[in-house]
């Protein structure tokens, strides 16, 4: 027996002599950590089986208290960090992650898988990079240009768009450097429900080691959850701009030149939109002469652009094709209830 | 396979590699993948003819020249555009944009952000149905960069600015044209700029430099507007209401709003209806104290002056026109002289401009914020040029124009 054997056939030769089934080989470290993305998903062995349906060892299921909207798809979230490593604790911003992480994400609607995005942390940052499922299901592959698939889902029609490596980067950027967008603690502070029961996530991440320092949950602030009604209105309408804009509209993001900044911890009300005229908006201003005309929802620029699919007006400008009836509606009734300056 | 790569023996790195892309099918994903793959110092050559995109393009690598056939001969289409904010979307340095022409795109047509050392070269960026307020705001559109370069760029039918530059450092805009735009060509908050030799024509503005609140960077200054053809800007502005272009009067040849220490001399200004040179203070309320809304350190001298001032459109024009024998005076300046500091104290009795080369008509508004209706015009006649100390000439690396000339 060879022993350049692929490992496949290792394990069938392993499985005949005994009849026990060997443990699968665990995700691939180092085609994680290879200059170059791998060509297909599969290579990193981040799952079992070929479908992407059982994660592998070490990998752990997320889920984020408001996610962003992305055309109504479902988002499948799984993080992996090396063995014997673990994430460090902070109170503000994303986690900070050990070399070897990978973030991994897939879009489907129902049963359609459609791309499965990796943030891997090398040793010299986060790189991000998207595999396309191919109809079959069973094999996704490297998709650097991006790509558009057309979908039926629920009376709607998508024009869903996979982004290309340049998207990825410009929704990911702080400053000069690519960075998750929602594994924060605040953002990860609510129950999942894991295979054995409902738990915290800090808490489960915490029990598992896939994260140390962090206080417990009920001291940890809480993103809230943007369409849970038991919410404050004010919270959640914050807490969707700040998962669903702020990557860019913040003082380090892309959209750093518009001095509009909607994270969850920006005070200054002028940078929040609230009588701020625009300053590169050209026809995305609808007409209109303030981000938020406090109390006048259909007179506010971040309402108009919400609820737009026309390229050049929409926001974000990319990553939806269709509005987001729900998250538009939660918006404008803020807006509507907001005191009039 | 339509790329070819060819090793270019004199480019910088040794790698250097001219990757050439025809027009044709798949368009998008084949230059995109060119854009995306790209190395430092590598060429991307476009083929003469029409690209037909579908979505909008980035480049997000330094070092890279996309270079076309010719701005008559190389289209880049987006009537057909689907997604994204510009037609072409450049994130990475001194990159050069050379001899293609960007088309219809639903929204900018070409932005830089944060791209130190850019070079737009030779370029068309057009909204072919003429000046509409559908069309897309501005044509090309470096922002937060330094080491701008903008050379023989020619921009038509943008709803906002044709060519604009935002909170920007050391900018050169030379050789270029602006027509059928609202603002031909607009500097907005940003630090050192020569703007000369470029034909600003049948937009609503002509050449504006403005200082706007509460941006990250703010104070624009040391700027020199000069040997300019301003002549016959007289389209109706288009702009969506709610931007600040919309307020620019119909007919405006050069605007200066807030900015400090801006030259305007050597110009040609004819057939402006509104006013040749209008200089004034940002009128809105704003809330940061930082924000300085006055025009400071302005000198207008040695333009040449034909016929203006003939059709004033902005509120009170008219009657303002009517009071001075019909025709407006070549300049005019708001009078305003003082603002009051967001939370702070009132600031009075700023220096008038200098405008040596016209008489001035002033409206005497004096505090940031006066109504126009609140106005007490009068004229001014030439001042003398004053001791206003003069910018040095901006100067871009070496390489920059190098890489431009390449």
């Amino acid at each position: 027996m060879s022993l350049r054997a692929p490992r496949a056939a290792l394990a069938a030769l392993l499985f005949a002599l005994t009849g026990v089934a060997p443990a699968p080989a665990p995700v691939d470290l180092a085609r994680v950590l290879a200059a170059d993305p791998a060509p297909a998903l599969a290579d990193y062995r981040l799952f079992t089986d070929a479908g992407a349906r059982t994660p592998n060892t070490g990998l752990t299921p997320y889920a984020l208290a408001t996610p962003l909207f992305s055309d109504y798809a479902d988002k499948a979230r799984l993080v992996f960090v090396p063995p014997g490593t673990a994430a460090t604790y902070t109170a503000t911003g994303v986690l900070e992650f050990p070399v070897g992480t990978v973030l991994v994400k897939t879009f489907a609607y129902g049963a359609r898988k459609l791309e499965t995005r990796l943030l891997i942390r090398k040793a010299d940052g986060w790189v991000p990079n998207t595999y396309v499922w191919n109809d079959a299901q069973d094999a996704a592959t490297l998709k650097r240009t991006g790509a558009r698939i057309a979908v039926s889902w629920q009376g709607r029609t998508i024009d869903y768009a996979v982004p290309n490596a340049n998207q990825c980067k410009q929704c990911h950027l702080s400053g000069d450097a690519v960075t998750p967008i929602g594994p924060r603690a605040r953002n990860l502070n609510v129950a999942f429900a894991y295979a054995g029961g409902r738990e915290n996530q800090l808490a489960h991440w915490t029990r598992t080691g896939v994260l140390r320092g962090s206080p417990a949950p009920a001291q940890v602030t809480r993103t809230p959850v943007w369409d849970d009604a038991r919410e404050s209105l004010d919270g959640r309408a914050r807490a969707y701009l700040d998962v669903n804009c702020a990557h860019c509209h913040s003082r380090k993001g892309f959209a750093s030149n518009s001095g509009l900044y909607l994270d969850l911890e920006e005070t200054d009300p002028a940078a929040l939109g609230v009588g701020k005229r625009p300053v590169a908006a050209g026809r995305g201003s609808g007409g209109h002469q303030f981000a938020i005309a406090p109390g006048d929802a259909a007179a506010s620029i971040l309402v108009h652009r919400m609820a737009s699919t026309e390229p050049g007006v929409m926001m974000p400008q990319f990553g939806r094709t269709v509005p987001h009836a729900e998250g538009v509606a939660l918006i404008r009734d803020w807006i509507a209830k907001l005191p009039p300056g | 396979m339509r790329i070819i790569l060819s090793c270019i023996l004199l480019a910088a790195p040794a790698s250097a590699r001219t990757i050439t892309i025809a027009a044709g099918d798949a368009a998008q994903e084949r230059l995109q993948g060119a854009l995306v793959d790209a190395k430092p110092g590598d060429i991307v050559a476009l083929g003469a003819g029409r690209f037909v995109l579908t979505d909008g393009l980035s480049l997000d690598v330094d070092d890279v020249t996309v270079r076309g056939a010719g701005a008559d001969k190389t289209v880049l289409s987006f009537d057909g555009q689907k997604g994204e904010g510009e037609g072409l979307l450049v994130t990475s340095d001194r990159v050069t944009l050379k001899d293609f022409a960007v088309e219809n795109a639903r929204g900018n047509g070409i932005k830089s952000k944060g791209s130190d050392g850019i070079s737009f070269v030779s370029l068309r960026v057009e909204w072919t149905g003429g000046p509409k307020e559908t069309n897309g705001a501005y044509g090309v559109y470096p922002v937060s960069s330094s080491d701008v370069l903008i050379d023989r760029v020619t921009v038509r039918g943008a709803s906002d600015a044709g060519i604009y530059v935002g909170q920007s450092k050391n900018i050169v805009v030379k050789n270029s044209r602006a027509e059928f735009n609202v603002a031909g060509i607009e500097i907005e908050n940003s630090y050192n700029a020569d703007v000369f030799d470029n034909v600003a024509t049948r937009n609503t503005g002509g050449i504006l430099v403005f200082d706007l609140p509460g941006l990250p960077q703010m104070g624009g200054h040391s700027i020199r507007v000069f040997r300019n053809e301003v002549v016959t800007n007289d389209t109706p502005n288009f702009a969506a209401k709610g931007n600040i272009v919309a307020q620019v009067p119909t007919g405006t040849g050069i605007m200066v709003m807030a900015n400090r220490n801006v030259h305007v001399f050597d110009n040609r200004l004819d057939g402006n209806g509104g006013t040749a040179v209008m200089l004034v203070a940002y009128r809105a309320a704003f809330t940061d104290a930082t924000y300085n809304p006055l025009p400071r350190e302005v000198v207008v001298r040695d333009n040449r002056y034909g016929r203006n001032g003939f059709a004033p459109a902005f509120e009170g024009g008219a009657q303002l026109a009517a009071a001075v024998g019909g025709t407006l005076p070549n300049a005019m300046w708001d009078g305003v002289t003082g603002y009051t500091v967001p939370g702070g104290a009132p600031v009075t009795g700023a220096a008038a401009p200098v405008v040596a080369d016209t008489p001035t008509l002033t409206l005497g508004l004096l505090t940031q914020g006066t109504p126009v209706s609140a106005a007490k015009p009068g004229i001014a006649p030439p001042s003398a040029k004053g001791a206003v100390k003069e910018p040095a000439a901006v100067v871009l690396p070496p390489a920059q124009f190098k890489r431009a000339a390449g």
